[in-house]
This record gives structure tokens, sequence and C-alpha cells, in this order.
């Protein structure tokens, strides 16, 4: 979105254009390949990584990401230690900070927080994660790996696996790959955990193939790509429930030997036991990829909003 | 007050039976000073039964919130005992304060002070999203 000072934020996947996507994914590309030359792009800004939650992994890459562009960093890691724990409201500290950052990364427990950062800041706010709602730097991850790996963006077969219902990430990567042609989706999930009617209903609106069921193994043969989620304890709120669906969906060596030799298996992390360990040194894994990945991603991400 | 010839002020008519009371709440009628008239049940030509309001004062109208509860209601503007400007009102695109998100994890259940705004989304299913969390209204 772009606020009403002009300045452009991101906030959901879907704020970005096909074409924006490939843009980013070319400049990750280049990245990746020329990293001397970025290293000073970003010298003399800060990235200002508001954490109104802990996620250490999302806030560390953002920080490497801000780093090897030559940047710097301030912020905090979890609302306790701001203002936010004085009551300050987050239009406030967008305003703030805006003061202080040349760029805002938010996580904030509360869907639309960063929305509401974004229309107030002076300066370009990342959604780096809004409750269950967005996170549209996993999916930028998610994107890059998927190009690397396949070359493409077309004419995949893509299995989502675990938790559909409460998947934020699954539904991102959802919307995200339907805008291609030829992608058909899988969806493998517990009963329990199938995604939500908006999902089903925006796939048959836009007309995209897919099916759902219950069979991991079964379906393991047609894909391309394999995404599996964590069925995460805090969605359930039944105790006997959680421990009796944790388990369906673990992709073990054995359930790979009907898969194609080039499926690429994904997963947004971290992992509790839903990938076997067993499976990392498998080429078909991409998950530590994905995670170096969504660096580039962010690096690029942040030279996009910065217009550097 | 004679209800049926306003020298200054509004009429809302061709409203859907039995919706006079809820427009008359949503736009704070209760509130005004000048005399208000809540018609329920008259007789309409083209709808069988109708609702009407007369305010008796030329006061501003949140005309979003008609669009919004009866999109099929006109709404007449009288000056010196004249119908000066007759409008039909349209789904608006954005509702700004008028209705509040139920989502408990969206950002405007704790922060007080945020405007609730919806904007339209499928004006076929008159589908209305929270900008900030994106559930229906
Ligand atoms: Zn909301």
């Amino acid at each position: 979105m772009i606020n009403k000072y002009g300045i452009p934020s991101l906030l959901s996947i879907l704020d970005l254009s096909v074409q924006e996507i490939d843009e980013l994914v070319s400049t990750a590309e280049h990245i990746i390949a020329n990293p001397k030359s970025y290293a000073q792009r970003c010298k003399g800004k800060k990235l200002a990584t508001l954490f109104f939650e802990p996620s250490t992994r999302t806030r560390l890459s953002f920080e490497a990401a801000m780093y090897e562009l030559g940047g710097n960093v301030i912020g905090f890691s979890e609302a306790n230690s701001s203002s936010a724990a004085k009551g300050e409201s987050v239009a406030d500290t967008a305003k703030t900070i805006s003061c202080y950052a040349d760029i805002i990364a938010m996580r904030h427990p509360k869907e639309g927080a960063p929305m509401v950062a974004a229309m107030n800041a002076t300066i370009p706010v990342i959604n780096a994660g809004d409750g269950g709602h967005n996170h549209p730097t996993q999916t930028l991850a998610d994107l890059l790996t998927i190009k690397l790996e396949k070359g493409r963006f077309d004419h995949l077969v893509i299995g989502v696996c675990g938790d559909l219902k409460f998947g934020r990430t699954v539904h991102s990567l959802i919307d995200a790959m339907s805008r291609y042609e030829g992608v058909s989706f899988v969806l493998i999930s517990p009963e329990e955990l199938k995604v939500p009617d908006y999902v089903r209903n925006a796939m048959k609106e836009k007309n995209i193939p897919f099916v759902e069921t219950t069979d991991l193994e079964g379906a393991m043969p047609t894909l391309d790509i394999l995404y599996m989620t964590r069925v995460q304890r805090e969605r359930f709120f039944n105790e006997e429930d959680y421990l009796r669906l944790k388990d369906s969906y673990i992709l073990t060596a054995d359930k790979l030997d009907n898969a194609k030799q080039n499926l690429s298996v994904l997963h947004p992390l971290p992992r509790v036991n839903e990938i076997s360990v067993a499976i990392d040194d498998d080429p078909r894994a991409c998950y530590f990829k994905q995670v170096l990945n969504g660096k580039y991603m962010r690096m690029a991400l942040i030279l996009k909003l910065l217009g550097v | 007050m004679n209800i049926d010839s306003i020298k200054n002020g509004i009429v809302i008519d061709h409203i859907t039976a039995g919706k006079g009371m809820e427009i008359h709440r949503l736009l704070g009628l209760g509130n005004l000073d000048c005399m208000v008239a809540l018609i329920t049940s008259a007789n309409s030509e083209k709808m069988g039964r109708k609702d009407i309001i007369k305010i008796d004062a030329p006061i501003e109208l949140d005309t979003d919130v008609l669009g919004y509860v009866d999109p099929g209601v006109t709404v007449s503007i009288i000056r010196d005992g004249e119908t000066v400007e007759k409008k039909k009102m349209t789904l608006p695109d954005e509702l700004e304060g008028v209705v509040r998100c139920r989502n408990p994890r969206c950002i405007t259940s704790t922060e007080q002070e945020l405007t609730h705004i919806f904007k339209l989304v499928n004006p076929a299913k008159r589908e209305y999203r929270c900008i900030y969390c994106e559930t229906k209204v």
C-alpha cells in the first residue's frame, strides 16, 4: 500500500503484482551472484525492528539483511521492553520511530497492526507477521525458493500439508501461486485442519485446480513441491486434539520413496517433528535454503522500499 | 410539526418496512434538537409497506450509513417547502465508524481510538471487510 504521505509499505503478499515479485526475485538473484556490490547500498540507513511479540528467526533475518546492505539496526524484540507496555498506540509508535529510522519491520500479535503503522509512518513499513493474518516476507522466501529450485513459477503441482486451517503461510502461498498459469494444489490435512472456506472459494472462483485429501503418501508421486507446516499447540483449545493430530503428518524418509526425484520439500520453520531429521541431507530438502532465501528477499525488499 | 409539509429539512423515503427504527438509531436522530418523525408501515404503491423519516431541520446526513443499511432509500432535501434535491442511495465503498469489527484478534479490539473502517469488497454480495484484519462485517 501507499499511504497519505506517498510512502510505500508491504503488508500482504497481494500488495505486490506478479511483475513486482519478478523484480524482487531478479534483485535477489543478483544479490546472490554479486554480494559485494550490495555491501554499501544502505550505508547510513537504519532499519527499526519493532517486535511486539518475540520471533527471533524473523528478526535476525531482517537484521542480517540490513547489515549485509551496509545499514544499521535499532529496535526491540518484545512488547515488555517497549513503549507499548506503557500503553502507547501503534500509530504514535510509528510516528515516533519515523523520526529515528528509515524503514520499519513490524511484528505484532494483533491483526492489522502493521497497517495502522503504515498509515501513520513517514517511512516504509514491512509487515513481519501480524497474528494469524499476514506474513508476506515468509511468502517471498517461499517464492524465491520455488524459483531457484524449479526455474519457474508456472505449471507446478504444489502439495501443502499439515495445518491448513490456521496456517497463514499456506494461505499466502496459495494466493501468490494462484496467479501463475498451470499451477494446481493438493491440500493434505486432517479433516479438522482443512483450509477455511474463503481460501477454498477463492480457488474455485479463479478456476484453480485443487484436490483435498488426508493421505500424504498417496499424494506424494504427483507433487513438484511439498510445503510442510507445523501443527501448532496454541491453535488448539483442547490438548487431547493436539496430541492426537500432531503426529498425523510427519514426513519420514520412507514416505519420500515414491516421490519425484526433483521434488522440493519446503517448510516455513521452525519445525517440531513434522519433518524427520533424516531427510535434512536429502537433496530434495530445501527448508534451510529457504531460510537463506528469506534473507535475500528481505534485502531485495528493503532496497525496493527505500528506493536505493 | 406537520409531518406532511416540512419547510426546511430532510425526508428519507422508501425505507424497507421495519428498518426505520434501525436507521433512526444509527443516524443518531434521537440526539437532535429538532423534530423527527418516524412513520412506520406507510402505504407504498411500489413497496406495499415502507417506513419514512422526516427531519425538521437542514442537518448533514451520513449517507454512507443509509446506503449500507438500506441501499434503496431516497433522500429529499427540502428548502422553503420545495424539494431542491432528491438522491437515491447506493452501497458506499467504505464504511467509517458505522459498524465495529468483531474479531477479537483485530488491532481495533485493543486500540480504542482507532476508527473502524470497512471496505466494500464484493458489491454483488454486499460484502464488507475490515481494512485491518479483513474480517467480514
Ligand atoms: Zn478487524
